[in-house]
């Protein structure tokens, strides 16, 4: 039950998360942060099909979430839902097509190295 | 229109910050409301729904609807590639929590753990936000 529930959320949240990035890119960068600009942001996102999507993925990551956090420790269920990232890394690389240069690489090696000492020791 | 690096750069630390607490209080306050909710095994809305109602788990609840909202901000300018890595400090803060106010035991494996997201973090933080052309750049030559 406990991995069924990380598998789902590992899965929504790499969906919610790489279909976030496409539609706020789209949206292009936000600079006025003035409560009426961003109600006019939030209008114009909730009228985006990807990031309609990604909220439905995250609404299903959190619940199964949730279910986790209720029958698991906080210090388990945290690190190894960050397995999605080695996935949404590449899935920046080769659909957002970000350039990942050296040093950026290598520092998501080293982040990812040490998630997987925290879940799996 | 998009912000000069410097500026670029401030905005993102500070919303970075919002983005790594936010996390980090939501994710506490949610486990700490759900153990005491109990073990919630349902396809069913309703005992969610019900958990809902369990105060820990409402301000948990709105601590992570603001990690939502400053996460999408910050990924309307920055890489996915790099605001990953960068949040990741919110597991270093998760394994700080527990161990000093939920009095857990943390393991060497553990700190050696933390010390390489730590190196990692910073070293993805020193590269810049934004690798690809903006999308409003981009649709005027």
């Amino acid at each position: 039950m406990k991995w069924l529930l990380v598998t789902v959320i590992v899965l929504a949240t790499t969906a919610g998360e790489v279909l976030q990035a496409i539609g706020m890119r789209r949206h292009g960068e936000i600079h006025d942060f003035r409560p009426g600009a961003l109600g006019r942001v939030a209008s114009t996102l909730a009228r985006c099909r990807y990031i309609l999507a990604a909220m439905v993925a995250m609404a299903v990551s959190f619940f199964a979430f949730m279910a986790l956090v209720s029958m698991s420790e906080l210090s388990f269920a945290v690190p190894v839902t960050a397995a999605s990232y080695i996935i949404e890394t590449l899935f920046a690389k080769y659909l957002l097509k970000e350039h990942i240069g050296r040093t950026r690489w290598t520092g998501v090696l080293l982040v990812a190295c040490g998630v997987a000492l925290l879940a799996f020791e | 229109m998009t912000s000069p690096p410097k500026l670029l750069k401030l905005k993102t630390r500070i919303v970075t910050a919002i983005v790594v607490v936010a996390n980090v209080l939501g994710n506490s306050f949610l486990s700490r409301g759900m153990q005491s909710v109990g073990a919630l095994i349902s396809l069913s809305p309703v005992p969610y729904i019900r958990a809902l109602f369990n105060p820990w788990v409402a301000v948990g609840v709105t601590l992570l609807i603001v990690w939502l909202l400053s996460h999408m901000a910050l990924l309307s300018w920055a890489d996915l590639s790099y605001v990953l890595p960068v949040t990741s400090i919110a597991y270093v803060l998760v394994a700080l929590v527990g161990r000093f106010l939920l009095h857990e035991q943390v393991s060497t494996a553990r700190w050696v753990g933390i010390t390489l997201i730590m190196i990692g973090v910073s070293l993805v933080g020193c590269t810049s936000p934004r690798t690809t052309v903006p999308h409003d750049r981009e649709a005027q030559p």
